[in-house]
């Protein structure tokens, strides 16, 4: 486990917002009935969420739980915690029929805060990122330039995005350009 | 001559000089001044030359539609041509320079087309260059490239950066003149978001150039309070620099925001293009004065009347000491006013109307200036400058009456709204007589995704054409805007405008009326393009009735003018050339962008290292320290093969052949497909998926599969394990991890939705290494922590197990015929999973390889690579593979597409090998011809080579390829012309050169 | 560009974010079925000047495929809806038939009401 990291091994940026690759993180696709009573109990024995409304995170210290589709979760705990957290959570749903992977090692996650954070956003994603209509634990999965990628409001002023692993180092790149000093819009 | 006045300039600091250089020669302006107002103030009226004829050119207009000024700006990588001099704001060390010429400005050569104009009419491509065929690419083709053209296309890379930002607003206003203003008043007043952008840096349009009073205070006042206004709702943002280049389908808006070109030395990005959606737009883009169509009226010095008025006002500019105003309507008067005011000489008035104009006439006349009513220009004088105009009756042929020495004329042909905004996206156009022009038809909008008009148009835009009116009209579309979005209007009154009287307005097409061709040969209509009003006459005159193809026959209004000035006047002299009306004529069709946007903007981010997505192995910086050749791979860098220094890409590829043939290899396959499929129907599913049977595999077990899309050809294939019961995973191709699993989904959801299963593409989450040769067993028994024996671990089995203190699977798998074992690890710890095994390997010599090398082993063993060996039209019957199609089931995707009768025809091509005789490497895709032409008189052909490498292990080229009846004519030898005509011969052999028995890889 | 609202996620996101994917409803024909009827379930698509119904996927979303109602002449978007369904529920014609007076689904096709 000593071996393991990050595709970015904690890179870095501050400009118009920080920008930071956040190192591993343990999460795990859980494909299935969302209204099932025995989903919910598995997620919240594990992270102590709830299960999450339509397009929204529940966050709470290193746990959160999104909202990805009608019939799947995104559950984020601690990176060492994810192949049991799978385990238990697939062990809990063996009579439903689901599907529980890890999928920790096939993401790239990172933190844009500050207060130039949406505008960094709203450079590379086709999303309404004003104030009013993106509030906190709003989670959303759309296109970041290039590649598709998800991002939630984890507080006011920090952003949480989660992209494939493969293209960490170009994510990282575009986020680190969108906040380059100088290029504030002001608009958001 | 031009010159600078005493007077302040109402957007000028003439407190801050400003030095910048023009063809080699330093001048000074003044901060607020454009290039073209400061190239005037220092007598430079010449400034281009034009398109064709390269006629001497001079400035025109003073705005966005300015037909002539075009010069190349800044130098090596900020280098950029055809830079419009009345939008580029002067700074400090600007440099420009006026193109089109050879060898100057002063001097062209290229005039020489101006005396042969008679020989290069409309069309004159079409006709002049059409015998002999050869002399268009060798003599004709060059000459005019050299002698046309704008500009020059820049040399250096961009040294500036780009980006694009997303907006939602409720309400966008494109437009900041007063109408702009006050509908962005009303909008936000009525509590939406309104974005409300300007692409000059000046709030307020010609109001304040015009002399407008509104709510009794001088237009300038009331802009400053009015943006005081706008400044004090949180809900309403306005921008400047910003023009709304296009608007399109469902409230889509292009803007182009210029952030430091009137500034390069901040550290700005320099233009910023915004996408915007919006629930409603309003475009109050103005109008634009028309040119009159007289002989002559292309020479420098000639301008519109606004724009004079504009240089006079705005940069203390005089463009002339001496100016005739020529006119068909009263708004002309206002620059004949403003001259006097500025102590300038106005010889003459020149009214096309034979009743003359009214309260502004008057003015004029009071002031002593002459004005001369139903009279027309006959001819201007001069070359480079304009040395004097001939007046004569407006109602004759152009018989001289009056010479009238000036050295500039100010005409005016009357008003044409901007609908190009209002018709990107599909809004109609209604004529108005009283005006002549078109203007946007209500009743007749752009449509949005609820089937409603999304965009309305006000103030002169929309044809009121009055102060007062536009002010009134702005205020109803920013609150019905705003209640379209939601918001709740106040009951608030218009601020009141007051308006002169004008006497009606007179359309002129042509000055004068019965002008002979001598003359019209000399009325230009598009300043640029050198369209006069004799080309269109002959244009119509060759059957050109459409106004589209008259465009294209002429290039009326193409390229940089897009119609803004010549428009109106073109397809006048169009419909009377038809004897139609205007309307029935109708307009040629307005494209985005408004005026041309950078190629910068357009690509925003996406340069240098963002280009475009590069995707990454764990193993992507290890390669990078190895001596990598990259193979791009869809996104996806996967190393062709790692060069030892010294050494060329061929050998390391026999090399790394060799070696894991001998010895050990190592392949990153982390790229290839994984993708997991579990539930109860999964085994139902994935027979239907692949052609092969998929849910008589047992747990712990591997099996190829196929998989065809529908229509029956191949798309993809892999190895597929079973996990457990009801898991599988399936194994894809590096290209068709998304897409295949894309595939699976769209079957899921859309026809099998009552199945259940799920899937997950697990591609990225696990690094997946092929340990390859002889020696691979040992390397791993040294390694330890699971059995890798052949009796645990035999050939297509799979297990978990720890290797080396790694979590991993390892599946005994062989895509080169060789002892293979591919093992997966989470993708964090790939990097750490092989530096241990190239540690560990180190005494079986053990070489990474790249995928040319396992091109080159899967081809010796004669397995088909997706893309190779198919190209899309390739079904499995031709590849040999009918075992693969399982006759046990009843249906699988691309079954009964197998069955139609050009799928089961004997004369499909099918795969063989192929070995030349001369051992050379085949060229990649050559065709085996035989003899006699088809039907379409090309050479016969009999197959074509899929695969080709030279082979290190045989010593000798080997292929494979599809030919027809292969199978069954082995030993036969087929001819391959290469493109220098010479023929290799190859004979048909199995495709299988390495190891039939699989005796190696089953060990 | 279009707007559309994805049905199973409820965002409303640009063109961008979605991949279309051809004409809606096909009945899937295989094994059995006539050289005829296979040939139209291959090869042919209604390409209506007005009223289309067509599946789309939200691929830069939430992954999900749906069915959107549409007007390919003027863009109007009458609705989108579920891809688990073999015809245009009746809430989806009713929207249609409200701004195309007089339409019913055995217009699709037809070239009528563009």
């Amino acid at each position: 486990m000593s071996d393991a990291i990050s595709a970015l091994d904690g890179a870095r940026s501050e400009g118009s917002a920080v920008v930071e690759e956040l190192g591993l993180r343990g999460m795990i696709t859980l494909r299935g009935d969302l209204s099932s009573k025995t989903v919910a109990a598995a997620v919240k024995n594990l992270t102590g969420l709830n299960l999450p409304q339509q397009r929204m995170c529940n966050s709470r210290a290193a746990y959160g739980v999104a909202w990805m589709s009608p019939d799947e979760l995104l559950v984020m705990i601690p990176y060492g915690e994810a192949e049991a957290a799978t385990a238990k959570i697939a062990g809990a749903l063996a009579k439903e029929h689901a599907l529980v992977v890890n999928v920790s090692d096939a993401r790239a996650v990172f933190a844009i805060r500050g207060a130039g954070a949406r505008e960094v956003l709203a450079k590379l994603a086709p999303v309404d990122l004003s104030k009013e209509r993106f509030e906190p634990g709003q989670f959303r999965r759309t296109r970041l330039a290039q590649v598709p990628a998800a991002f939630w409001l984890r507080d006011p002023d920090r952003f949480e995005l989660i992209c494939f692993r493969s293209v960490a180092q170009y994510v990282f790149d575009l986020l680190k350009t969108s906040a380059a000093p100088g290029a504030e819009v002001g608009f958001l | 001559m031009s010159t600078r006045l005493s007077s302040a300039g109402r957007l000028l600091n003439r407190e801050a000089a400003v030095k910048f250089n023009f063809n080699g020669k330093y001048l000074q302006g003044y901060e607020g001044d454009t290039l073209a107002s400061a190239l005037l103030a220092n007598d430079q009226m010449l400034m281009g030359r034009s398109f064709k004829y390269h006629r001497p050119r001079g400035v025109v207009a003073s705005g966005a539609e300015e037909p002539n000024g075009l010069v190349n700006l800044g130098q090596g990588a900020r280098f950029e041509p055809n830079a419009r001099v009345t939008t580029t704001e002067l700074f400090e060390g600007l440099v420009a320079e006026s193109q089109n010429h050879w060898p100057s400005l002063e001097f062209d050569i290229g005039v020489v087309n101006n005396y042969a104009a008679r020989l290069l009419p409309a069309g004159f491509y079409y006709k002049t260059f059409i015998h002999p065929r050869a002399a268009w690419k060798h003599v004709f083709e060059p000459v005019i490239r050299k002698s046309a053209g704008l500009g020059r296309a820049p040399k250096s890379r961009d040294a500036d950066r780009y980006e694009h930002f997303y907006a939602f607003v409720d309400v966008l206003i494109i437009g900041g003149g007063i109408a702009g203003l006050q509908a962005a008043r009303a909008a936000g007043a009525a509590g939406v978001k309104v974005l409300l952008i300007e692409q000059t840096p000046h709030w307020g349009g010609r109001a304040p150039v015009d002399g407008a009073e509104i709510a009794g205070k001088p237009a300038g006042d009331w802009i400053r309070d009015t943006l005081k206004a706008l400044g004090k709702m949180p809900n309403v943002q306005i921008r400047t620099r910003m023009m709304g280049a296009g608007i399109y389908d469902h409230g889509y808006a292009l803007a182009y925001e210029r952030l430091s070109d009137h500034a390069p030395d901040n550290d700005l990005p320099r233009h910023r293009l915004w996408r915007i959606r919006a629930g409603q737009i309003i475009t109050t883009t103005g109008a634009i004065e028309r040119p009159l169509s007289f002989a002559g009226n292309d020479i420098p010095g000639v301008m519109l009347a606004s724009a004079v008025r504009d240089y006079v006002v705005n940069y203390a500019v005089s463009p002339g000491d001496r100016t005739v105003v020529v006119t068909n309507n009263d708004d002309a008067y206002r620059t004949a006013l403003v001259l006097k005011e500025a102590g300038l000489e106005v010889p003459m008035i020149v009214d096309a109307r034979p009743d003359g104009g009214g309260a502004l006439a008057e003015q004029a006349k009071a002031l002593g200036i002459r004005v001369e009513t139903g009279t027309a220009i006959a001819k201007v004088n001069g070359g480079k400058r304009v040395t004097a105009v001939e007046i004569c009756p407006q109602a004759g042929e152009g018989k001289s009456m009056t010479l009238v020495p000036c050295d500039a004329v100010a005409m005016s042909g009357g008003w044409s709204p901007v609908v190009h905004l209002w018709s990107h996206c599909g809004g109609k156009l209604i004529w108005d007589a009283d005006h002549a022009h078109f203007r946007p038809d209500p009743d007749r909008p752009p449509l949005g995704a609820d089937g409603q008009g999304f965009v309305s148009v006000a103030g002169f835009a929309n044809g009121a054409m009055g102060f007062g009116d536009a002010l009134r009209d702005a205020d109803d579309a920013g609150k019905a805007a705003a209640k379209a979005t939601g918001g709740t209007p106040k009951r608030s009154a218009a601020p009141k405008a007051v308006d002169v009287e004008m006497a009606p307005m007179a359309p002129v097409w042509k000055m004068p009326q019965g002008a002979g061709y001598k003359l019209r040969s000399k009325m230009w209509l598009d300043f640029q393009n050198d369209v006069k009003v004799s080309d269109v006459q002959l244009a119509a005159q060759e059957g050109f009735e459409s106004v589209e193809h008259t465009k294209r026959y002429t290039t009326l209004g193409m390229a940089t003018d897009q119609g803004k000035l010549s428009n109106i006047n073109g397809l006048a002299v169009l419909a009377d050339s038809l004897n139609a009306e205007i309307p029935q004529v109708g307009t040629t069709t307005f494209r985005p962008p408004y005026t041309p946007i950078s190629m910068g903007a357009i690509g925003g981010e996406a340069r240098g290292e963002i280009f475009q997505p590069l995707r990454r192995t764990p193993t992507h910086d290890w390669a990078e320290e190895h001596g990598v050749y990259w193979e791009p791979v869809g996104h996806w860098r996967r190393a062709y093969c790692y060069n030892h220094k010294g050494e060329s890409v061929e050998d390391a590829v026999q090399r790394e052949v060799r070696a894991t043939r001998a010895s050990l290899g190592l392949l990153d396959a982390s790229t290839l497909g994984k993708i997991i499929v579990k539930g109860p129907d999964a085994g139902r599913f994935l027979d239907m998926i692949y052609t092969n049977m998929m849910s008589t595999l047992k747990p712990g077990r591997c099996r190829y599969g196929l998989m065809c899309t529908e229509n029956g050809f191949l798309t993809d294939d892999g190895v597929v394990a079973r996990l457990d019961e009801d898991t599988w995973l399936c194994h894809t191709t590096t290209g068709g991890a998304d897409r295949i699993h894309a595939h699976m989904e769209e079957w899921l959801q859309t026809e099998w939705w009552d199945w259940k299963v799920y899937t997950a593409n697990l591609t990225e989450q696990y690094a997946q290494f092929a340990v390859v040769g002889p020696n691979a067993r040992k390397l791993l028994e040294k390694l330890g922590g699971m059995d890798v024996s052949k009796e645990a671990l035999p050939f297509m089995a799979w297990a978990d197990g720890k290797i080396g203190g790694f979590d991993t699977r390892v599946f005994r798998i062989s895509f080169s015929g060789e002892l293979s074992y591919e093992i997966a690890v989470p993708a964090s710890q790939g990097r750490a999973f092989w530096d241990t095994l190239l540690d560990a390997g180190e005494e079986w010599d053990i070489t990474p390889y790249g995928t040319e090398a396992l091109h080159v082993m899967r081809a010796e063993k004669g397995f088909i690579m997706i893309g190779d060996e198919t190209d899309g039209t390739v079904i499995p019957q031709d590849l040999g593979l009918d075992w693969a199609l399982s006759k046990k089931k009843d249906d699988y995707l691309g079954k009964r597409a197998q069955e139609r009768s050009h799928m089961a025809d004997p004369e499909r091509w099918k795969l063989v090998g192929l070995e030349t005789l001369d051992g050379s490497v085949l060229p990649d895709g050559a065709y085996a011809v035989v003899e006699g032409d088809n039907e379409n008189g090309q050479r016969k052909t009999e197959g074509r080579v899929t695969s080709t490498y030279h082979s290190p292990t045989l010593n000798h080229g080997i292929a494979m390829g599809l030919v027809l009846h292969g199978p069954d004519r082995m030993g036969a030898v087929l001819d391959f012309p290469k493109v220098d005509g010479t023929i290799v011969k190859a004979k048909i052999v199995s495709p299988v050169f390495y190891d039939p028995d699989g005796e190696k890889q089953n060990v | 560009m279009l707007i559309l609202q994805c049905p199973c996620c409820g965002v409303e996101a640009e063109e961008t974010e979605f991949a279309g994917g051809g004409q809606a409803h096909l009945t899937r024909e295989t094994v059995g079925a006539s050289e005829e009827n296979f040939e139209a379930y291959l090869f042919m698509r209604e390409n209506p000047k007005g009223v289309h119904f067509e599946r789309w996927r939200h691929a830069n979303g939430c992954g999900k495929w749906f069915h959107a109602a549409r007007c390919t002449v003027t863009l109007e978007v009458f609705g989108t809806y579920s891809a688990q369904t073999t015809r245009p529920p009746n809430e989806i014609c009713d929207k249609i038939t409200a701004r195309r007076p007089g339409w019913s689904l055995k217009d699709w096709g037809s070239g009528k009401f563009a």
